[in-house]
């Protein structure tokens, strides 16, 4: 495995996988802030939504974000789609940077929301949502429209004739897949999927999981998976980024990460998420606190107010994105625990 | 005696396209120090059974029951005045939004004093004392400041720290939590889950979980109620049932889980979705989606005995194969199906 660290001074993870092959998207250094209002009289605060994101996107595979809440990865997700400009950083398709104003570009990069009831429009019909971004961004004709609509529905999973009907009539299930639809319609190199299945009912999330490996495989697509339930993402990614507060923790393959979390919060994340197995060794870790508020970041690391293995230099210094058995991590104490016993 | 009984409690709707049956026929039954854990997807009824306990069921419902008995006496056969003197003192419930279920209007302090004051008529003096020591053992950090603090002023693990904490008030003998982390970070859920697991150990009250996620289960409950389209399917302890599940529903339910799948592998999905009111099927519920399903099954479905889990099921799983089945050929072809 080549984990050697590129030229540029920003550490980015190799692996074996794609060692030769040139990534899809590449993304350096990305970095989002938010002017926030405190009321009147206070001045207004930052908060640094994403601060300082490296990686590659590379066809056919998939990078899963995970984090909780306010660790910036849906900020993450707007950027890549263009929705948002980085402040700070690059972000370039095929050598090419991104630009909202070019139909190629936008073409080339879509995203899937978490919540199918609020993403479709209640008033247009099937066929009208799926053949929107072919109006705006292409000059096919009404007839080959509606034939690429309805094959995109079959490809799905729906039924060509449920191109004449609303949104209300489909359940969470076909309506996030009427989504996927939507976003495939363009031929798009990178998907972005916000949260695709929290939404859903476990039996539903494995039909919209399994199109989702599908259509990769047909399409070649690359993920950009942005999810904070551990157990999706160890079945569906290929390699994983763990973020907190706005910055990347631990970034690696994802067994890797999985089989032997190094970063003190990758390993409260996988012992905090239940596991259905009554019968599994946990290795219980238990975090105290709750996540500092981002307009007011810790010193040092930002983890240390409730690291189980902080150290003083974590609370004057913060640690860097280094390579580190195989991945990449930062913590200046980082653990060797392996959390649960079963796969 | 057990603490809750329940038996054959159905709850139909009126709606606009005529009665929709939420809850059809559930039987339950709770003892002290028990943790009951209901699991079902969205739709099963399994919030509704356990509002229908509580009485917060709007007019358009109607609850009935062949017994509905808590600590020896019949609620159902109870003036409302009397019930509601039951309710936030012996039964408590605690909800899924922990944000939208505290009142914006009052500080924390007084939402926790009222159910207080109204059950236990305690003074003001006294009812500060008891806040403040809920709020600490609900592992709330400086209790005094936040006694005088509003819900906006919380997070969401803080606020249904709270909320544990109002249910707590009056030492209840049964706590009802309906989903109670599921809009919570994981982090935050396994404080959450760890907190309510002490509390019951330590005050014995029994636990009722209401929850769609088979990770809390297993980690939390000790026996499980599986319910599907408003029925009850299944009810086990909580290691046999993930061990061997004897009705189709939960096993295939089971097997969707994407951490019991091989990495990268074919999910084994269920087709099709739950039935909602205008495609109840005859017979099992579960029929149109069950790869076992026969002739007998569109028509008619029995209640299996304990030994089976009370499944409701012609056919009950043992070990994975489904018992007495009528069709061996079917079977291995349906199996086959789900594995691919």
């Amino acid at each position: 495995m080549s984990m050697a660290q590129p030229s540029d001074e920003t550490p980015v993870l190799r692996t074996r996988h794609v060692g030769g092959e040139e990534p899809l998207l590449v993304a350096r250094d990305l970095k989002q802030r938010y002017e926030v209002s405190r009321g009147l009289f206070r001045e207004s605060g930052t908060v640094h939504a994403v601060d300082g994101v490296s990686f590659d996107l590379h066809a056919g595979r998939t990078l899963a974000v995970v984090g909780e809440s306010g660790c910036g990865k849906s900020t993450l997700g707007r950027m890549v789609t263009m929705i948002e400009e980085p402040v700070e950083g690059t972000i370039t398709i095929d050598g090419k940077p991104l630009d909202r104003s070019s139909a190629e570009m936008r073409k080339a990069v879509q995203i899937v929301f978490q919540n199918p009831y609020g993403s479709l429009n209640p008033r247009q019909k099937i066929g009208a949502i799926l053949e929107e971004p072919l109006k705006i961004n292409t000059d096919e004709d009404a007839a080959s429209r509606r034939d690429k609509a309805k094959a995109m529905l079959e490809r799905v999973g729906l039924r060509a004739e449920h191109y004449q009907r609303f949104p209300h009539m489909f359940s969470g299930g076909q309506r996030q897949r009427i989504a996927i639809a939507r976003a495939l319609m363009l031929n798009p190199k990178v998907l972005v999927l916000d949260e695709p299945v929290s939404a859903l009912d476990v039996s539903i999330q494995a039909q919209v999981l399994n199109i989702l490996m599908d259509l990769q495989d047909e399409f070649g697509l690359a993920y950009l998976f942005i999810s904070h339930d551990l157990s999706v993402v160890r079945h569906i990614a290929d390699e994983i980024m763990v973020m907190y507060l706005g910055k990347p923790v631990e970034v690696g393959e994802a067994e890797t990460v999985f089989n032997r979390p190094r970063h003190p919060y990758t390993a409260a994340l996988l012992s905090a998420t239940p596991v259905a197995d009554p019968f599994a060794e946990k290795n219980r870790i238990r975090l105290e606190g709750e996540l500092p508020s981002p307009l007011n970041p810790p010193e040092g690391c930002n983890f240390n107010p409730r690291c189980f293995n902080v150290m003083d230099r974590c609370r004057k210094e913060e640690p860097p994105l280094e390579t580190m058995d195989e991945r990449l991590c930062a913590c200046f104490n980082p653990v060797d625990v392996k959390v649960v016993g079963t796969a | 005696m057990p603490l809750l009984d329940i038996e054959n409690l159905s709850v139909t709707f009126a709606t606009a396209t005529g009665p929709f049956r939420a809850v059809d026929n559930v039987s339950l039954s709770c003892d002290g120090g028990d943790i009951l854990s209901i699991v079902g997807e969205s739709g099963s009824g399994k919030s509704v059974s356990m509002l229908a306990l509580m009485g917060l069921l709007p007019f358009t419902a109607t609850v009935t029951a062949d017994r509905l008995e808590f600590d020896g006496r019949d609620l159902m056969a109870m003036k409302t005045r009397e019930r509601r003197k039951l309710l936030g003192r012996d039964i408590a419930m605690i909800f899924q939004e922990p944000m939208s279920s505290l009142n914006p209007c009052f500080t924390v302090g007084f939402q926790i004093g009222e159910s207080l004051r109204k059950h236990l008529g305690l003074g003001r003096a006294e009812r500060k004392e008891r806040t403040i020591e809920l709020l600490s053992l609900v592992g709330i950090p400086s209790p005094e400041t936040r006694l005088s603090q509003f819900p906006h002023q919380l997070s969401g693990g803080m606020s249904q720290r709270v909320m544990i904490a109002m249910a707590l008030a009056c030492n209840p003998k049964l706590l009802i939590a309906d989903e109670p982390t599921t809009a919570l970070d994981v982090t935050i859920q396994a404080q959450i889950l760890d907190l309510l697991a002490d509390l019951q150990k330590e005050r014995g009250m029994a636990l009722i979980l209401i929850t769609h996620d088979m990770g809390v289960v297993a980690e939390t409950a000790q026996r499980v109620h599986v319910q599907y389209a408003g029925q009850r399917v299944e009810e086990q302890d909580v290691r046999p049932l993930f061990e061997s599940p004897h009705h189709p529903y939960t096993a295939a339910l089971l097997s969707a889980l994407p951490e019991r799948a091989t990495k990268h592998g074919r999910l084994p999905a269920i087709p099709g979705k739950v039935p909602g009111a205008d495609d109840r099927p005859n017979g099992c519920l579960f029929s149109p989606r069950c790869a076992f399903t026969t002739d007998l099954c569109r028509r008619s479905v029995e209640r299996q005995g304990a030994e089976f889990g009370h499944a409701l099921c012609n056919y009950p799983l043992e070990q994975g194969v489904p018992r007495g089945h009528p069709d061996p050929e079917h079977i291995g072809q349906a199996m086959a199906e789900m594995m691919e």
